[in-house]
C-alpha cells in the first residue's frame, strides 16, 4: 500500500527510526532537478546571466547528506550549490530571484548563482574560488568548538579543490584541532574540463584525507541512501567531539561545467553510461518495487516540482531589480547605533 | 602620562580586549609558546590559556580563513600574520572572502576580524622580508587599512579595530616596535578616517603614514631652521582616508609631498596625489610630489638598503626645490 508522501520541502528526510525517509529524499532530488532544468531554460532565454553551474545528475549527494544534518548545522558550499540550497530548505522563489538578479533574491541580487546566502537557514554561502571556502568551514567549526556547542559545519567541495593548497591546509588544521567539520567531496571526475586522473597523483581523494588522520570514506554518490547513511554515521561521531571526517562521493554531472561548456573533453557514450545510474530513477524504482510508493505518488511529486519551478520563475520575473541607489550599501557594516 | 613603546601600546589593547570580551581570541604563528615574532603577545598564553591564544600551523590561508569563518558567526578573532610578506599566502582569504562577504550576502554576514601584520624595511632582512603592501589592501573595497605610526596611535587604533565590525588589515612597522611615546594608561579609541595634524605649518603639506611619519617630522624640523614651515599629516588609516584634512591643508599651503616607505610606482602616494589634483588643482602652486622607496627588490647589504629607503634628507631636498 502506498503511503502518504511528505512534500514539505523543509521537512527532514529522517524516518522515525533515524533511517532514511525514501520518499522525502526522492522528493528533494526531483525538486532540485526540476528547479535546475527550469534555470537552464531561463538561462537559454536570457533571463539568467553570468555563470550557471548545474547540479543535474549529482542530486543524490546534496539531498542525502543534508537530510542527515540538523537544520542548524552550517553548510558552506561551492559555486554549484543550488541543490544544496534547495535541500536545506531555502525558498525556491528567492533562489530563482537571485539567479535573475532581483532584489528579492536570497542575496538581494548582489550574489548571483554562485553566491547564495541564507543565514536564517545556516546556509553560509556558495563560493566561487575553488577550495577558498574550506578555511571558512574550519572557522565556523572552530567557533562552535569555542562556544562549546555540538553544532557542526559541512563543507561541500568538488574534485577540482583537491590540488589546491587550501584543501591541504584546511584538512590539516581541522584534524590537528579536532574541529567539528565534515568535508564532502563531490567527485564528478572532472575539474571543469580536466579529467582528475590527468592532474592528480592520487586519484582516490579519500586517501588524501586519510593522510590527515581523519575518518575518510568513498561512497556511491549516485545512491542517495548511501550518502544519507554515511553522512549520518560520520556526523554522529563528529558531534561527540571526535574531530573532522571526510566523504568522497563519486558522482557525475550530466550537463557541462557551466552553460558555456561545449563538452569536448568527454564522450556522449560516457554521459549515457552514467545516466543509467540516475539517482532519481534508481530510488523511484526501489520505492515502487517495495511498495512504498505508487506511480501516482511519484507522478504527483513531479507535478508538484513543476509547479514549484514555475512559481519560482513567476516570482523572479515579477520581482524588481535592486535599486541603483543601493549600489554602495553593504560594502561595510555600519557601526552599531548608526 | 607614561611613556611606553609601540609594542607595549599594542599589548595593552590586546590584553584589554582579551580581559573584557569573551568573543575575542588570538591566533597566529608562534604567538603563544614562542611569545610572538615581535613579542607583542609575549606571556599571553600563560595569562589567558590555549583557548584564547592559539598557536597555528604555518598555513596562512587557513589561519586567516578560519578567523574569517569564526568572525562570520559571532566571534572576534585577531589573527597575527607575523609579517605582511606572508600575508600574500592568505590574500585569497582577505580579498575574496573577508572583503566581500558582507556585500555578497546582502548584509546578512559580517566579518569582524582584525588581521595584524608587520611590514616595512630597514633591518637588513632581505627582499622577501622587507616589503609594504598597504596599497594592495587599500585598493579593495570592504577592507579597512590601518597604519599606526606612534605608540599613541597603535593603542587607540587597535581598540577601534576590534569595535569596528569590519575586516581590518592592521599594518605595523617592524622598526617602530621599540619607539616610545606618551600613551594614556586608560583604554581609548582613535576613530578611523581622521588624520592627525602631527605638526602645523603654512608652507608645504607633508603627507605620511606608518614609518614614514618619522621622515616627514625630521624633515619638517630641519626645514623650519631654514624658515620653511611644513605641515605634517599623519594619516592613521588609508581606508577610510581622511580626504578633508588633506584638502584643507593643501588649500592652506598650496604645496604637497607624499612620503611613503613603499615603492612609488602604483603605490598609495599616487592615489593621494590624484585626489589632490582632482579636488584642489586650483589651489596648487606646484605639482604634488612623492618621496618613495627605490624601485628595486630590497637588497640585503646595509648601505644598499639605506639607499633604497626614503629619508628625511630626501624630503628636505625636494621641499627646497618646490618653494
Amino acid at each position: 500500500m502506498a503511503r502518504a508522501v511528505n512534500i514539505d520541502p523543509s521537512a527532514t528526510a529522517a524516518g522515525r527510526d533515524g533511517g532514511p525517509d525514501g520518499p522525502a529524499l526522492l522528493n528533494t532530488m526531483i525538486r532540485i532537478r526540476r528547479f535546475e532544468e527550469k534555470a537552464a531554460e531561463m538561462y537559454a532565454r536570457g533571463r539568467i546571466k553570468g555563470f550557471l553551474h548545474l547540479y543535474i545528475g549529482e542530486e543524490a549527494v546534496g539531498a542525502g547528506a543534508i537530510a542527515a544534518l540538523r537544520p542548524d548545522d552550517y553548510i558552506v558550499s561551492h559555486y554549484r550549490e543550488h541543490g544544496h540550497a534547495l535541500a536545506r530548505g531555502l525558498d525556491p522563489r528567492r533562489i530563482m530571484a537571485e539567479l535573475f538578479g532581483k532584489e528579492t533574491g536570497v542575496s538581494g541580487g548582489r550574489g548571483g548563482s554562485m553566491h547564495l546566502f541564507d543565514v536564517s537557514k545556516s546556509f553560509l554561502g556558495g563560493y566561487a574560488i575553488v577550495a577558498g571556502h574550506m578555511p571558512l568551514a574550519c572557522g565556523l567549526a572552530l567557533a562552535e568548538q569555542y562556544k562549546g556547542t555540538d553544532r557542526i559545519a559541512v563543507n561541500f567541495i568538488g574534485d577540482g579543490a583537491v590540488n589546491e593548497g587550501e584543501f591541504h591546509e584546511a584538512l590539516n588544521l581541522a584534524s590537528v584541532w579536532k574541529l567539528p567539520v565534515l568535508f564532502i567531496n563531490e567527485n564528478n571526475l572532472y575539474g571543469m574540463g580536466t579529467d582528475l586522473r590527468r592532474v592528480s597523483a592520487i586519484v582516490e581523494v579519500y586517501k588524501r584525507a586519510e593522510a590527515y588522520a581523519m575518518p575518510a570514506v568513498q561512497v556511491d554518490g549516485m545512491d542517495v541512501l548511501s550518502t544519507y547513511e554515511t553522512t549520518r554515521r560520520l556526523v554522529a561521531k563528529i558531534r561527540t567531539g571526535e574531530g573532522p571526517a571526510f566523504i568522497e562521493a563519486i558522482c557525475y554531472r550530466y550537463r557541462g561545467h557551466s552553460m558555456a561548456d561545449a563538452e569536448l573533453y568527454r564522450s556522449k557514450e560516457e554521459v549515457e553510461r552514467w545516466r543509467t545510474l540516475d539517482p532519481i530513477r534508481r530510488l523511484s524504482e526501489r520505492l515502487l518495487g517495495d511498495g512504498t510508493l505508487s506511480q501516482a505518488d511519484i507522478d504527483r511529486m513531479h507535478a508538484e516540482a513543476d509547479t514549484m519551478a514555475d512559481d519560482a520563475v513567476r516570482f523572479a520575473e515579477e520581482s524588481p531589480p535592486p535599486p541603483i541607489e543601493t549600489l554602495h550599501r553593504h560594502v561595510y557594516k555600519e557601526p552599531a547605533g548608526a | 602620562m607614561p611613556e611606553i613603546t609601540y609594542r607595549e601600546a599594542l599589548r595593552q589593547t590586546l590584553r584589554y580586549q582579551l580581559q573584557h570580551d569573551e568573543r575575542v581570541f588570538l591566533m597566529g604563528e608562534d604567538i603563544g609558546a614562542y611569545g610572538g615574532s615581535y613579542a607583542v603577545t609575549k606571556g599571553f598564553l600563560d595569562e589567558f590559556g590555549e583557548k584564547r591564544v592559539k598557536d597555528t600551523p604555518i598555513a596562512e590561508s587557513v589561519v586567516v580563513g578560519a578567523g574569517i569563518g569564526a568572525a562570520m558567526v559571532g566571534l572576534k578573532p585577531m589573527v597575527e600574520l607575523m609579517t605582511v610578506n606572508f600575508s600574500l599566502l592568505a590574500i585569497d582569504q582577505i580579498v575574496n572572502n573577508a572583503a566581500k562577504l558582507h556585500y555578497m550576502s546582502n548584509g546578512q554576514i559580517s566579518v569582524p576580524i582584525v588581521i595584524r601584520m608587520a611590514g616595512g624595511a630597514g633591518s637588513q632582512l632581505g627582499a622577501q622580508h622587507s616589503q609594504n603592501f598597504e596599497s594592495w589592501y587599500a585598493h579593495v573595497p570592504g577592507l579597512k587599512v590601518v597604519v599606526p605610526s606612534t605608540p599613541y596611535d597603535a593603542k587607540g587604533l587597535l581598540m577601534t579595530a576590534f569595535d569596528d565590525g569590519n575586516p581590518i588589515v592592521f599594518l605595523e612597522h617592524t622598526t617602530l616596535y621599540t619607539t616610545k611615546g606618551e600613551v594614556p594608561e586608560e583604554p581609548y579609541s582613535i576613530p578611523f578616517g581622521q588624520a592627525e595634524v602631527y605638526r602645523a605649518g603654512t608652507d608645504v603639506t607633508l603627507i605620511a603614514y606608518s614609518g614614514a611619519v618619522r621622515h616627514a617630522a625630521r624633515a619638517a624640523e630641519q626645514l623650519a631652521g631654514d624658515g620653511i614651515e611644513c605641515e605634517v599629516l599623519n594619516m592613521r588609516t588609508l581606508r577610510p582616508l581622511d580626504v578633508d584634512t588633506i584638502l584643507a591643508s593643501v588649500r592652506k599651503t598650496n604645496r604637497a609631498v607624499v612620503i611613503e616607505d613603499d615603492w612609488g610606482f602604483g603605490g598609495f602616494g599616487g592615489e593621494i596625489a590624484a585626489i589632490i589634483q582632482e579636488r584642489a588643482f586650483d589651489d596648487l602652486d606646484a605639482p604634488v610630489m612623492r618621496v618613495s622607496g627605490a624601485d628595486v627588490p630590497m637588497p640585503y647589504a646595509g648601505a644598499l638598503e639605506q639607499a633604497a629607503l626614503p629619508h628625511g634628507a630626501d624630503v628636505v631636498r625636494l621641499v627646497k626645490s618646490m618653494v
